[in-house]
């Protein structure tokens, strides 16, 4: 595949690994955080840990958003759904996620919801264009990778005067997550990081700089291939060994400075900054997600389908908070493989196999195996 | 009263057991699938066995779509039947249909879905040779349901079994992966999309009877279908308590098969087959087999994959295209489209 193949090549990956493992100072540690859960899911698929020397580890971070949305309001989606009736749709990934009494999307759905799992927001308003009788919503996540597709299908349907069709948004933005990270309590034991690919396509990498520089962090900006995730953590290495503390870009091919602005625009129009917003495992962030402007308000399906779903607090033993800190990895949650696994995932890290608790799973559950047998 | 092959519709008649279920299966079903046995007109069929060990599978089939490239539920369900009772190294001789009908389904249709399971079956030299069928009201099937049971023989000699690989055995496959899968992903109803990637769906038979011919001491044998190659080397892993290493870039899949995949966010390997196999064998017999595979029509693309190694975790691992290693896990739920 054209373009693919190129960015998956061993030779490639060998030579990089050989650069880092001299640009690596064999005396000290590096931690980079690599900042989505592609990146998480690259370095599990295709092994890219094992080509790395030891003292170069990753970190894995926040940028999964099914990771990061909190159960309260999936149980509010579920709530439209069964309360009001409405179709429902939803990416895949949050079909298996377990909300408040340990139900999810697929168990409603089996219970005889009308959920649909699209691949879309056109799905979605073709769904609604089918059903003109029953109300339609889109369960609306993502970072900003997702929110233009969203902002577009907002536009579209108003513009075609779609009645039946509304948006439950749980759109979130990278850098005030990244900005919650920095600013931690407990700070994170992290030596630079590895940023968002396909958000900074649309956000452009100049949205980085004010934190690289206040918080002395390189970040370098990572495409999702495993070439890129491998170049980038060698751009990261040189960063830290120089002490320069940027943003430098090594997705060139497809990230700007600025952006796609076209997209940052179609947000802007439809969109507007919440006052605050709940993230799982960061808690609340000021300014830091996104909610439907009063414009469009006949298109915000949470004024449109009054729910209130309680607070749900995370299973009991649960590190999916830290994890999304970057302050412990999978094997160090006591639920991890024992009681919490893909077929009956515990935490939101086990079920979208961006999360890091997924990935460590399916793809390297054979490192724990093995240093167990070693021990 | 004649069928109307052009506009009728399952009626629940159909299935009430009276003139228009006999008009059905006569116009219909012993159209298509004539032979012996049904021509008696028995609730049964009666037939001779060979001495020897017999071999019985069965199979359900609710596809959707009904009609996709490369195939039909009809030529589906006869060959996934086909290629489990071949799956323990026997030649199938007889399949029995079960057919649950919704009411309102185009006879048209199903007069196309019998005509391609009469087509598959005499292709792979295997006679239909009782059935059934029931009528379920509207809005309680999904058109149509076949579920088919098989029954074959196994060969002297031969002992086909899950439970068999050996540390030192080797993997192979018959061909590309994924196929099957894209090629039903690409009609779904939400989700068209254009490929030329037709399903690879065919009756294994007459490859398997080669193979066993030339190397009967084969250990394991079975085709990949649902979970694809990954959750189905689990299981051979698990049943013979061993472990497998892997080397993916050994694995075959079809450039339009590895795009589509890249597309939807889904993995290959965990794409289901239906008309591709996975052997396992010592060592000695890898290229002999390999040999008479390649000579098949079904086995041009066969692949020496992977070993069976020692693991008490009946783990499966690889190593990636990358060059890194990583594990290969059992399919957990169904395969999820990821968001970015």
């Amino acid at each position: 595949m054209k373009y693919i193949d190129e960015f998956r090549d061993q030779r490639q990956a060998r030579a990089i690994a050989k650069a880092i493992a001299r640009e690596a100072i064999p005396s000290r540690r590096y931690r980079l955080m690599e900042f989505c859960g592609g990146h998480t899911h690259a370095i599990f698929r295709y092994g890219v840990q094992g080509l790395m020397p030891d003292n170069v580890e990753f970190v894995h971070g926040p940028g999964c958003p099914v990771c990061v949305l909190p159960i309260g309001r999936l149980d509010e989606a579920m709530q439209m759904v069964e309360r009001h009736g409405v179709i429902l749709c939803t990416y895949g990934d949050m079909m298996r996620v377990p909300g408040g009494k340990r139900r999810s999307l697929t168990q409603v759905k089996a219970d005889g919801a009308d959920i649909r799992m699209i691949y879309s927001t056109q799905d979605a308003l073709k769904v609604a264009r089918d059903n003109p009788d029953r109300q339609v919503v889109f369960f609306a996540i993502g970072f900003e990778t997702t929110t233009p597709p969203t902002a577009v299908a907002i536009k579209q349907a108003d513009a075609e005067g779609l009645k039946n069709f509304s948006v439950f948004c749980n759109h979130v933005l990278t850098p005030a997550a990244l900005g919650a990270i920095l600013n931690a309590e407990t700070p994170v034991d992290i030596d630079g990081f590895l940023g968002p690919s396909h958000v900074s396509t649309v956000i452009g990498s100049a949205a980085y700089e004010p934190f690289a520089g206040q918080y002395g962090k390189p970040i370098v900006i990572a495409g999702f291939e495993p070439l890129d995730v491998m170049q980038s953590a060698l751009m990261a290495i040189r960063m830290i060994n120089e002490g320069r503390c940027e943003v430098d870009n090594e997705y060139t091919r497809a990230v700007t400075r600025e952006g796609n602005t076209k997209a940052q625009a179609a947000v802007d129009e439809v969109f507007e900054l919440r006052d605050a917003f709940e993230w799982r495992g960061l808690g609340s962030i000021p300014k830091s997600a996104l909610r439907i402007r009063s414009e469009f308000a006949a298109f915000d399906a949470e004024k449109r389908f009054p729910v209130e779903a309680q607070p749900v607090s995370d299973v009991k033993g649960c590190a999916c908070p830290e994890i999304l800190r970057g302050q412990k990895k999978p094997l160090d949650c006591k639920l991890f493989g024992t009681v919490c696994t893909p077929e009956n995932p515990m935490g939101s890290c086990m079920v979208s196999s961006e999360g890091a608790c997924a990935a460590y799973w399916s793809y390297g559950r054979h490192q724990h195996v093995s240093k167990q047998g070693a021990a | 009263m004649k069928l109307n092959l052009k506009t009728g519709k399952v009626d629940m008649s159909h299935g009430s057991g009276g003139r228009a279920m006999a008009n059905l299966i006569q116009e219909l079903f012993v159209k298509h699938l004539d032979n012996e046995f049904l021509r008696q007109g028995n609730d049964s069929a009666a037939f001779e066995m060979a001495a020897g060990r017999t071999v019985m599978a069965t199979d359900g089939h609710v596809i959707s779509p009904l009609f996709f490239p490369g195939g039909d539920i009809g030529s589906l369900a006869v060959h996934g039947t086909i290629n489990d009772v071949a799956m323990m190294g026997a030649k199938p001789l007889y399949l029995s249909a079960g057919f649950i009908l919704e009411e309102g389904f185009p006879l048209a249709d199903l007069d196309r879905i019998v005509e391609s399971m009469a087509r598959a079956a005499a292709a792979a030299g295997v006679a239909i040779v009782t059935g059934d069928t029931k009528v379920v009201e509207q809005g309680k099937g999904d058109g149509v349901f076949i579920t088919t049971t098989g029954i074959g023989i196994v060969p002297e000699g031969v002992e086909v079994s899950g439970d068999r690989a050996r540390v030192g055995d080797v993997i192979l496959i018959s061909g590309s992966m994924g196929d099957h899968g894209i090629a039903i992903l690409s009609k779904r109803e939400n989700l068209e999309f254009d490929t030329t990637i037709e399903s690879d769906s065919a009756a294994l038979n007459g490859l398997v009877a080669d193979m066993v011919a030339a190397v009967p001491q084969i250990r394991c044998l079975r085709d990949p279908t649902r979970g694809g190659l990954a959750t189905t080397l689990n299981e051979l892993a698990t049943q013979s308590g061993v472990g497998m290493q892997l080397n993916e870039s050994a694995i075959p899949v079809k450039p339009q098969v590895a795009a589509a995949c890249e597309l939807l966010g889904i993995d290959p390997l965990y794409v289901a087959n239906e008309g591709k196999l996975i052997v396992i064998c010592a060592e000695r017999d890898a290229e002999t087999l390999l040999g008479v595979m390649r000579d098949h029509p079904l086995g041009r693309e066969a692949a020496w994959i992977g070993r069976v190694v020692e693991d008490r975790h009946c783990l499966v691992q690889m190593e990636t295209r990358f060059g890194g290693q990583r594990l290969v896990d059992w399919l957990a739920g169904e395969q999820l489209p990821r968001i970015c």
